[in-house]
């Protein structure tokens, strides 16, 4: 033991630095758990690879554009599998959600960390993560109780007997009201507390003096925000929107409840539709062939090479709006 | 023990000594500027002003004229109030909450804590240049036409002019006319990042411009392109300068504020205000003799 305090620490062999000091194991641990991770996806990838095989054999590329879903057999229709209903539902549905949240989520942020007394930033805070906590069954939940009814009467009806003679998007029948539109609503709620989040916190860390330059120029509480803070975080701001828009597209929970579970192209997007994570919880428990099962594998893997290919060209254009920022144009 | 008594002993050399090389500087410096410092009225006086943050009183009975066209060194050790005072006269402080002047201060007649006067108003004619460089995140170009698109030029050409001639006033068009809208104002050295914040703020044609301690964060070359570019500017700003560097007030200002904090209350004063070879050569109170001569902050 003598002989070990004495060595100078810094100039200990390769052994010593590895393994008495504890650092390569420490580095050999969290390693592992790292290529775990890493394992994990692969893995999933894999999996819905392999599982999707007897549907990949039979429809091919076809699959994406497909727009029948027929698991049974009838007197005027064969059994097939498109995805397209689906694919076209999670997007939509998506697309909606993250249009409605990101204005809002994005002043919620700019409100609590720009605008807010101090006194009720951080209660505020608490009740926007809040809203994060809340289970997504319950959305589903408040989404049937209380959105639908109040959605038809009040929005979708109206819209529908205005606008919709114009846009068919918009057009009658509203029916219940589940459907895309409502959907995306509901998608919307539950990605807000992620884009505020995300947004409060990048501009937190937004250094006082870019503030303090627009306010010395003569700047407007408004300038300030628009000319100096927004700018300056908006590959920040980016990030968390497109966290909020892959929330959107995963969630599943919440979308079986309120999108109607109908693998249908309608032109109204009131009517009822699916998405790809609603249409594999609730058709595989119930799958009626094998090559169900592995067409609704299928459309899992779809889903994840949707998924991932988003999430590829967030990070491109954070990285390149973070790059870019020369061209700031204000 | 013997160490402490050597510099005891050398302590009471070297006073004499530092107060005569800053005398010399500020000598130096007046020689220099001899004829061009103008005669002028007092731009902004502050009378009996006080200043809180909350219950804490961080300045306390400030009396003061700065002269127009004129450059005003602030110094005083860490903590005396200097950057309090100055970030006084634009309204800095109004984002802190509790933060509140009393008192008269004046920018040309008009009370800058007038309940009825626009800290905005007050911010466009008062210009102001930071500790460290803190340029957007944006072109050069677009850096200095900032303040002037917030004043509303929207004209191309307008805005070109006004652009280069900032930047050729802040010694800076030069080194970057080629390159206005390619690179980004982040991407000069700390040096040129300052000129280009200074043209950024004289580029509304402010009437005064603060300063709070610029060339701390730069290197002695930087600095000194900083204060002969102060010494250009004098002509047509009035300057305030906050600075830790006695040699830089020396050199530089035309005025000398010294501030220091009371002991007792812990707000800040002015103990002294003379100009600049007057109180670098014979300083009139003892404290801001044993100041300048390095006894203590």
């Amino acid at each position: 033991m003598a002989t070990t305090s004495e060595r100078p620490v810094a100039l200990g062999n390769a052994w010593t630095r590895w393994f008495r000091h504890g650092d390569g194991l420490f580095a050999a641990i969290v390693a592992l758990f790292s290529v775990l991770v890493v394992g994990l996806v692969f893995a999933v990838g894999v999996v819905t690879y392999l599982g999707s095989a007897e549907a990949r054999a039979q429809f091919g590329a076809g699959f994406f554009t497909g727009i029948d879903w027929n698991p049974i057999e009838t007197s005027i229709q064969a059994v097939t599998f498109g995805a397209w209903p689906a694919v076209r539902g999670t997007l939509l549905t998506s697309l909606i959600a993250v249009t409605l949240a990101a204005p809002v989520g994005i002043g919620i942020g700019i409100y609590l960390s720009e605008l807010c007394p101090r006194s009720i930033r951080q209660p505020l805070s608490f009740m926007v993560e809040l809203l994060a906590a809340i289970p997504s069954v319950i959305y589903g939940l408040w989404g049937v109780l209380v959105l639908l009814p109040f959605f038809t009467d009040v929005l979708a009806n109206p819209i529908a007997d205005s606008l919709g003679t114009i846009i068919p998007a918009l057009a009658q029948p509203v029916g219940t009201g589940r459907g895309i539109i409502a959907t995306g609503m509901i998608l919307a709620l539950m990605i807000l507390p992620t884009i505020s989040a995300i947004t409060r916190d990048v501009l937190a860390v937004v250094p006082n003096t870019q503030r303090e330059v627009m306010l010395a120029l003569g700047a407007t509480r408004w300038e300030v925000i628009w000319g100096a803070v927004l700018p300056y975080s908006r590959a920040g701001i980016v990030g968390g929107i497109m966290l909020g828009l892959g929330r959107a597209l995963g969630e599943t929970m919440a979308a079986v409840m309120i999108v109607g579970n109908t693998a249908r192209i309608s032109d109204s997007w009131f009517q009822p539709a699916t998405t790809a994570a609603s249409q594999i919880a609730s058709e595989l428990t119930n799958a009626t062939s094998p090559l169900h099962e592995s067409a609704l594998i299928y459309l899992a893997l779809t889903l994840f090479a949707i998924t991932l290919t988003l999430n590829l060209a967030a990070r491109i254009l954070v990285a390149q709006l973070s790059r870019g920022a020369a061209s700031s144009r204000f | 023990m013997s160490m402490q008594e050597g510099d005891t002993a050398m302590e009471q050399t070297r006073p004499m000594n530092l107060v005569g090389g800053i005398a010399a500087t500020a000598a130096r410096a007046r020689e220099r500027r001899a004829g061009s410092v103008q005669l002028t009225g007092p731009k902004i006086v502050a009378e009996h002003f006080n200043f809180y943050y909350g219950a804490f009183q961080a300045l306390a009975d400030i009396s003061l004229e700065f002269p127009a066209l004129q450059v005003v060194g602030i110094i005083g050790p860490s903590g005396c109030g200097k950057s309090t005072l100055l970030r006084a006269i634009n309204r800095m402080h109004d984002r802190t909450p509790g933060a509140r002047g009393e008192g008269r201060l004046t920018l040309d007649g008009q009370e800058i804590y007038a309940a009825a006067t626009d800290p905005i108003q007050i911010r466009r004619r008062v210009g102001m240049v930071f500790q460290r460089p803190n340029p957007f995140a944006s072109s050069i170009y677009a850096n200095v036409a900032y303040g002037l698109r917030l004043n509303g030029v929207r004209s191309r050409q307008q805005l070109d002019e006004r652009v280069e001639h900032a930047l050729r006033r802040a010694a800076l068009w030069d080194e970057v006319k080629d390159r206005l809208h390619r690179d980004s104002g982040t991407a000069l050295s700390g040096g040129q990042q300052q000129r280009l914040c200074i043209a950024r703020a004289i580029a509304t044609e402010p009437e005064v411009l603060l300063m709070d301690e610029p060339c701390s964060a730069l290197d002695p070359i930087a600095t000194l392109k900083i204060e002969e570019l102060i010494d250009q500017l004098r002509a047509q700003f009035t300057i305030v300068m906050v600075t830790h560097n006695m040699q830089q007030a020396a050199r530089v200002s035309d005025m000398t504020v010294f501030m220091l904090m009371d002991e007792k209350t812990r707000a800040g004063r002015v103990i002294e205000v003379a100009a600049t070879a007057q109180l670098f050569t014979s300083p009139g109170d003892a404290r801001t003799e044993a100041y300048i001569s390095g006894r203590f902050g």
